[in-house]
């Protein structure tokens, strides 16, 4: 773009650093009396309780102001045994242990997800992790649900679709919620679902039916499919967004399944620029605000908040370090991988070099993601009444093969041309945007190549990058598998049917929108 | 191993493998398959009318001498006339050859030729001017922006000069998925609200503007210069880049080495941002000095100008954005400066601001220029 006006963010002032050699008369810049301990940024030296105050100020500032925890709610805690996730959990058991003015007043669980057969962990060094997670675990006092994620071969297809939920969030609504809260509030602190992995209690029976995903051990069968599909991977970028997308999906079951209406995961501010350039260079564009911002309501009934979302990597360092906040190191499926491998691991270093040459660049990216909204673009041919990407769950994001957009110059040459040459046979577009060829995808289904087309017309412009990084889709979840199909085959029969309907005028509720549109849209099988 | 039949034809050798899809081509195919999409771009983008008098912007480097190629080729089939217009910046002494080059491109394609002098139209400044006058003001680094706008500029009027309907330029996929990274990693939300389309329709009194080469990463666009055997000048430009520009083009590589898709997919995020309201920027008026689309008071361009007529080009071309009180005009008495590219600040690095044209001048003495060089191009397929 043009460049007339702009300015430059990079004074290259050095980043301080880190612990300051505390020169004697130097006194904390908060209440002046304090050893600093901790420099955050330039020239800002707190002391140890001034810090506390100010870390914790920070996480209880950004409930406070974006007010989607409501009283009394249970929230699942998503933690992965990293510095930010394990701050967070300590963050919360702390608000919970102070005096009543202070105390807040969700019902926490923790979710711990176990990655061992993704990342290539032996069974051995699983069962020594797990011992330690389960240690510290049962510490907080809290409910907790640890699943290994080869669940997700048990996962139902319903997990998929986007949950219906009734309107909330608004402030009647939460005042409503704090007057209930204070009414109920013993009653719910003693129904808090207890940990099935501690064996503390059984699952009620109203969640038995679906698999449950906190019980025993993951099955033999199970684990070696899950490292056969992520062996099958080419590349690292779409098997770190597949463990990604997977793990979300079983944690929003898991949420589902014992009540939970919020996930809170640990994400940094660092964090989060470095994810925001991730999936900005994935293709993810019309996305960034669901994947990056405060909240994210694509799953409908369970939201994810992120509210370490203000917290640097460097602060939350600082803080785990000065209070004693226990995590649990486990491999990541990037660990062994140089540098330059996939896209995450080669944007988070970029980005942590660059915040050394200038101190300003996550704080940058981070504000500039602040201004991105949860809309598609205007002019841009996907509303929300498009179906939802399969994996991603978020609009799709796909242009008419025969628009001049990035997604059309490709899908006109080199995706059929690449199409062709991999699967060997002519492929013709399958249910693709062009009238009438639904019927002859639905008389194909079954056929492989075929299959694998009906899959990838499900998915939003970067999950099909992605899945061209599957040589064989047949690996995937069930669940996947299953609701693609389910959906394809709703998509025709209406399709079928169509003319003989006849359409009411749209009277939805206009205050959710989305949902209304996706139901419609899954009842007339729009471009499915 | 001897290479494999080309994909397409199924009867030539193949000569290349595309960047992005990795497909097998001859020479002859590639180029046709390049010359195909990039005539799908303007056909889907209704980007060039029949009957359009385009001034395509030559610099003399890879993207536009790419672009003038193709368009040409294309030309009978879209109905449309070409004129290159070339802008001369008034780079010490350097873009002599720059533009010597774009001369001899007129001539063997037999297409129409205009040149227009920064010095001429902006009052007797020059670029190198413009950049005596910012150095040591401690934004030498601006020298590219200043250049970027009087470029646009220059552009517009050399169309309107010839009668152009449109006005087109060489930028590539790269341009735009470097430009997405570095105005994230600036904080520029306003850009990005504006970014990531294929042209402007013309707002105001400007001319329409496209890039039918958006969808063309740079790789191919090296490809397609080769097998076509298209000379021109690789050059870097002496004044020194915007500061996170050198970081995006290096993090865009890493990109590509990682995804070859990564350009494009860039290039689809740039087209689906979605900012809020208060990003984006005010609805434009009009410059009350040249009626171009303008923010303030004056366009960028013209408010450039005038800081530099009164001393003050810092003033104009500031983040604050400051509303200039509009004086008389103090055009049409050029004050002649005359070069002195030694007092040039840093080399640079950059091919540049890309926004409107080409690179952003050129590459002085110190960087040189060179014909087609050999490493630019991706190896051929065995
Ligand atoms: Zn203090
Ligand atoms: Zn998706
Ligand atoms: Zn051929
Ligand atoms: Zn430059
Ligand atoms: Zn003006």
């Amino acid at each position: 773009m043009c460049q007339a006006g702009e300015d430059y963010a990079g004074p290259a002032q050095r980043e301080p650093p880190p612990v300051p050699r505390p020169s004697r008369e130097q006194k904390c810049v908060k209440c002046a009396e304090g050893l600093p301990v901790v420099v955050i940024r330039a020239g800002d030296a707190f002391c140890r309780d001034c810090f506390k105050a100010f870390y914790v100020h920070k996480f209880r500032a950004m409930l406070g102001k974006n007010r989607v925890i409501f009283p009394g709610e249970k929230v699942l805690l998503s933690w992965s045994g990293g510095p930010s996730s394990s701050s967070m959990v300590w963050q919360v058991l702390e608000g919970l242990s102070q005096d009543s003015a202070k105390r807040l007043r969700f019902v926490p669980g923790v979710i711990y997800v176990d990655e061992g057969a993704a990342c290539g962990q032996s069974l051995e060094d699983r069962v020594k992790t797990l011992a330690e997670v389960k240690r510290i675990l049962g510490n907080t006092g809290f409910p907790f649900h640890v699943v290994a994620l080869e669940e997700v071969f048990s996962l139902p297809p319903s997990v998929l679709r986007r949950a219906s939920q009734e309107p909330a969030g608004t402030e009647e609504a939460y005042k409503a919620a704090v007057d209930s809260f204070l009414q109920q509030q013993h009653v719910l602190g003693t129904e808090a679902c207890a940990s099935p992995a501690q064996g503390q209690g059984q699952l009620r029976p109203s969640h038995s039916q679906e698999p449950s995903g906190t019980v025993g051990h993951p099955k033999d069968a199970q684990t070696e499919a899950l490292s056969r599909l992520f062996k099958s991977i080419k590349t690292l970028t779409a098997k770190e967004e597949l463990l990604q997308t997977l793990r979300t999906h079983l944690t929003v079951h898991v949420a589902r399944s014992h009540g939970y209406r919020k996930v809170m995961t640990g994400e940094s501010c660092t964090r989060l620029a470095i994810k925001l350039m991730t999936n900005l260079a994935m293709g993810r564009g019309a996305f960034l605000a669901w994947d990056t911002g405060f909240s994210d309501e694509r799953h409908g009934d369970v939201v994810l908040v992120r509210p370490m979302r203000d917290h640097t990597l460097k602060e939350v360092a600082f803080y785990n370090r000065l209070f004693g906040v226990p995590s649990v190191f486990t491999p990541a499926i990037d660990t062994k991988a140089p540098e330059k491998a996939s896209i995450h691991r080669l944007m988070e270093a970029f980005i942590l070099k660059l915040q050394t040459l200038f101190p300003s660049t996550v704080s940058t990216v981070y504000r500039t993601s602040e201004k991105l909204v949860k809309a598609p673009r205007e002019g841009c041919a996907t509303g929300p009444s498009g179906p939802n990407c399969l994996l991603c769950m978020c609009a799709l994001d796909v242009d008419n093969a025969d628009s001049a957009t990035a997604f059309g110059a490709q899908s006109s040459s080199h995706l059929s041309q690449m199409l062709t040459a991999e699967a060997g046979t002519p492929t013709r577009p399958c249910c693709g945007a062009g009238e009438g060829q639904t019927q002859s995808c639905h008389r194909a289904v079954g056929r492989r190549e075929d299959a694998w087309a009906c899959i990838i017309e499900q998915l939003c412009y970067s999950c099909r990058v992605n899945m061209k990084d599957l040589p064989s889709l047949d690996p995937l979840p069930p669940y996947v598998l299953t609701e693609a199909q389910l959906r394809s085959q709703r998509g025709s029969v209406s399709e079928e049917i169509q003319e003989y309907l006849i359409e009411e005028e749209e009277e939805e509720d206009r205050a959710e929108p989305c949902e209304a549109m996706k139901q419609e849209a899954e009842d007339k099988g729009i471009g499915l | 191993m001897p290479a494999p039949t080309c994909f397409s034809c199924h009867k030539a050798r193949a000569a290349l493998r595309r960047p992005r899809s990795g497909q097998a081509l001859c020479g002859p195919c590639f180029c046709a398959a390049f010359e195909a999409e990039v005539l799908r771009t303007v056909l889907a983008g209704h980007l060039l009318p029949q009957g359009a008098v385009v001034a395509v912007g030559a610099s003399g480097g890879k993207d536009s001498t790419v672009l003038a190629h193709v368009l040409r080729e294309l030309a009978p089939r879209l109905g449309i006339t070409l004129h290159l217009v070339a802008v001369d910046e008034g780079i010490g002494g350097y873009r002599d050859a720059a533009l010597e080059a774009v001369r001899s491109q007129a001539a063997r394609w037999e297409l129409p030729l205009t040149i227009v002098a920064y010095e001429d139209l902006f009052g007797g400044w020059t670029m190198d001017a413009v950049a005596r006058s910012t150095a040591g003001s401690g934004r030498s680094r601006s020298c590219c922006t200043f250049c970027g706008v009087l470029r646009r500029r220059a552009l517009e009027e050399g169309a309107r000069l010839v009668g152009a309907t449109h006005i087109v330029t060489g930028h590539n996929a790269d341009d735009m998925a470097e430009t997405v990274l570095m105005n994230f990693l600036r904080g520029d939300a306003g850009r990005l609200a504006r970014g990531g389309v294929l042209g402007s329709t013309g707002e105001g009194c400007a001319l329409p503007r496209c890039r039918p080469l958006q969808f063309a990463s740079q790789k191919e666009v090296v490809l397609y210069a080769h097998f076509r055997h298209l000379r021109y000048f690789s050059e870097e430009c002496v004044y020194a880049p915007e500061a996170f520009r050198g970081h995006a083009r290096d993090l865009l590589k890493l990109l590509e080495a990682a995804r070859p898709s990564a350009v494009l997919d860039l290039v689809h995020s740039a087209e689906r941002l979605a900012l809020a309201p208060a990003a984006k920027p005010p609805p434009p008026g009009t410059c009350s000095r040249c009626g171009a689309l303008a923010s303030n008071k004056l366009c960028q361009a013209c408010a450039l100008l005038d800081g530099l007529n009164r001393g003050l080009p810092r003033l104009a071309i500031g983040k604050g954005r400051r509303v200039l009180q509009v004086e008389p005009p103090p055009l049409g008495n050029p004050s002649r400066v005359t070069s002195d590219p030694v007092a040039l600040p840093e080399p640079c690095t950059c091919k540049q601001s890309k926004d409107e044209s080409n690179p952003c001048g050129n590459g002085g003495d110190r960087a040189g220029a060179t014909c087609v060089s050999k490493s630019d191009l991706s190896p051929v397929a065995e």
